[in-house]
């Protein structure tokens, strides 16, 4: 029976001829991260194995990224932990303020991440190095904890489902757009423990930073990864940034699927996520009343990108943010932040009235840095607008693009760039 | 495996692991003081009444969005025995039999049993039983290397264990 991109590099890592959807599976991994919030937890449990260090200290990432620079004296001693734990077994991959980024932006970015890898972190949004041909997977603190120890992982193999992606998206519409349509059309639950595999000639009308928000964003419709095939676009991101060698599978032609998806990302319109699921979606044209807001949030691992902070950028220059208006814009790494200033991205958003934030996934899960006040509403650039998520149990989260968050940045209620002016 | 018998406390569709254990509790990771805020910003009187050995059902894609273990351990630590769900999101899933968390996955039993109940579980049959109501379902009962995870409490200690 023919198997899938993910099926393919998960038989690969189990040492395996193929492997089945349902199968478990032990397999080597080319890569353990974790965070400032879930690494703690992890090496408290580390500690507890009788092993004596590390599987491979070339082969774990450890990022501080939510709560720094520390946000109180709690934050600031998980950090201490995690960077004494980085010392003690020299793990090259360590990376300080200063260094760091929002974990999904800055591991590719530092070439740790390339096509046909087996990567899990213990972080939900792992499943972003899809984007480069490899299967990546949230877990939680323990598997990071074994997998740092051991090298290997368990898995079920995934069944999955396939969308293929036609046609060239319109001005204002991007991957965020097309990845909120998706979880509108097959719910937050649509691909629970499935992976989520991209074909299709549209792909090639996708940058690598729309694959990225895409393949982000699988864990919000319950997917267990998102996958992309790598062609020359994902091939040169590689090249510039990595020095690893990488592998690229294809998925047989028999490949079995649970469901197939055709969509034509011409049709697509700029689409907001209403509170307080990912799958409460509306199109820009299908907003019919006006919805007044107070903040609003561009960056994030789904959005902080070069490419999102361009388009922001495009929509905010010689304009102003509403008077009483918030807008917060977070470069997801430092090399982002440098780009952007040398650009002139920076420049643009400060005259626009917004604050430009160092990297941190601060406001996206209610940490710092933009929390939201009872009955306030946020446009967000990021991925979850569940209840309480950015702050209040009675606040609002908008999940929308940088072209709609920044548009509804300058009107103070939701709006595309096309109806600005 | 030792059976759970307790009293439920009932949830609906998509209950995520903000609403478990919000973000703003995790500069800590403290079992106890975690508890203390499990579900508060859905149900924030769970913690005052929930007792040692009860039971949370509820319905499909339990446990979804981050991959915070805190969730689990929350749960756990404030006294749950067992949540029964339609269906579980796939991490929280690997993150409760890890930490040693009983949960089993049975749309039926999910769908009718209700909040109050008096509810007991078998964990070697799956068989889940309302004794409020008298009736019994039959859940999915846990493959036997799960079982031992469970019955260590946990993933590190079944390696250990094993070494």
């Amino acid at each position: 029976m023919g198997m899938t991109m993910t099926q393919k590099i998960l038989a690969a890592h189990a040492g395996l001829e193929s492997v089945v959807a349902g199968q478990l599976i032990e397999a080597d991994l080319d890569l353990v991260l974790g965070n400032d919030i879930t690494s703690p937890v992890a090496i408290h449990e580390m500690e507890k194995m009788k092993v004596d260090g590390v599987f491979h200290k070339d082969k774990i990432a450890l990022v501080p990224d939510h709560f720094v620079p520390n946000k109180d004296i709690k934050s600031a001693e998980h950090c201490k932990c995690v960077r004494e734990f980085a010392r003690k077994n020299e793990i090259t991959n360590y990376f300080e303020v200063g260094e760091m980024g929002i974990e999904h932006a800055l591991l590719p970015e530092k070439g740790l991440t390339v096509a046909g890898d087996v990567i899990i972190g213990a972080d939900s949004h792992t499943c972003t190095y899809g984007a480069l041909g490899a299967f990546s997977t949230g877990v939680g603190s323990t598997d990071m904890a074994a997998g740092m120890a051991t090298g290997k992982a368990w898995f079920k193999v995934p069944s999955a489902i396939k969308f293929v992606l036609t046609g060239k998206p319109a001005k204002w519409v991007s991957g965020k757009d097309v990845i909120l349509h998706i979880i509108g059309m097959i719910g937050v639950d649509g691909a629970l423990y499935k992976s989520m595999e991209f074909v299709g000639d549209g792909i090639a009308n996708l940058s690598m930073d729309d694959r990225f928000t895409i393949a982000n964003m699988a864990i919000e419709a319950g997917g267990k990864n998102g996958i992309f095939p790598v062609d020359d676009l994902a091939i040169a991101y590689m090249k510039e940034h990595s020095t690893r060698e990488f592998k690229a599978y294809t998925a047989d032609p028999d490949a079995v699927y649970d469901e197939e998806y055709t969509i034509d990302l011409s049709t697509l319109r700029p689409t907001i996520a209403f509170p307080h699921l990912p799958e409460n979606t509306k199109t820009i044209d299908e907003i019919k009343e006006d919805i007044a807001i107070d903040q609003v949030v561009i960056g994030s691992c789904t959005n902080g990108r070069l490419d999102d902070l361009r388009i922001a950028a495009e929509v905010l220059k010689g304009r102003h943010i509403k008077k009483g208006m918030r807008c917060i814009v977070i470069p997801a790494t430092q090399a982002i932040y440098m780009q952007a200033m040398e650009e002139g991205l920076l420049k643009i958003f400060i005259e626009a009235g917004a604050v430009v934030s160092t990297p941190t996934c601060g406001p996206c899960l209610g940490g710092y840095m933009g929390i939201l006040a009872e009955g306030e509403r946020c446009v967000s650039t990021t991925n979850r607008n569940f209840v309480g998520r950015m702050g209040h149990v009675n606040s609002e989260i908008y999940l929308a693009s940088p072209a709609v968050a920044a548009a509804s940045a300058v009107t103070g209620k939701i709006s595309c760039p096309c109806q600005l002016d | 495996m030792k059976k759970a018998n307790g009293r439920v406390f009932k949830y609906g569709d998509n209950v995520d692991t903000d609403v478990i254990i919000p973000a703003r509790y995790l500069n800590s990771s403290d079992p106890a003081e975690l508890a203390t805020h499990c579900m508060e910003d859905i149900d924030k009187d769970f913690i005052k009444n929930v007792k040692k050995g009860d039971i949370m059902v509820a319905n499909k894609n339990f446990g979804c969005g981050s991959s915070r273990e805190h969730a689990p351990i929350a749960i756990k630590a404030a006294g749950v025995d067992c949540v029964i769900a339609e269906t579980f999101a796939r991490i929280f899933y690997r993150n409760a039999i890890n930490i040693g968390l009983p949960i089993i996955e049975c749309p039926e039993a999910a769908k009718e049993i209700a909040n109050g109940d008096q509810v007991e579980i078998d964990f070697d049959s799956g068989i889940i039983k309302d004794i409020t109501t008298g009736k019994e379902y039959q859940g999915q009962a846990f493959p036997e290397f799960m079982q031992k995870i469970i019955a260590a409490e946990g993933l590190v200690n079944y390696i250990n264990a094993g070494k």
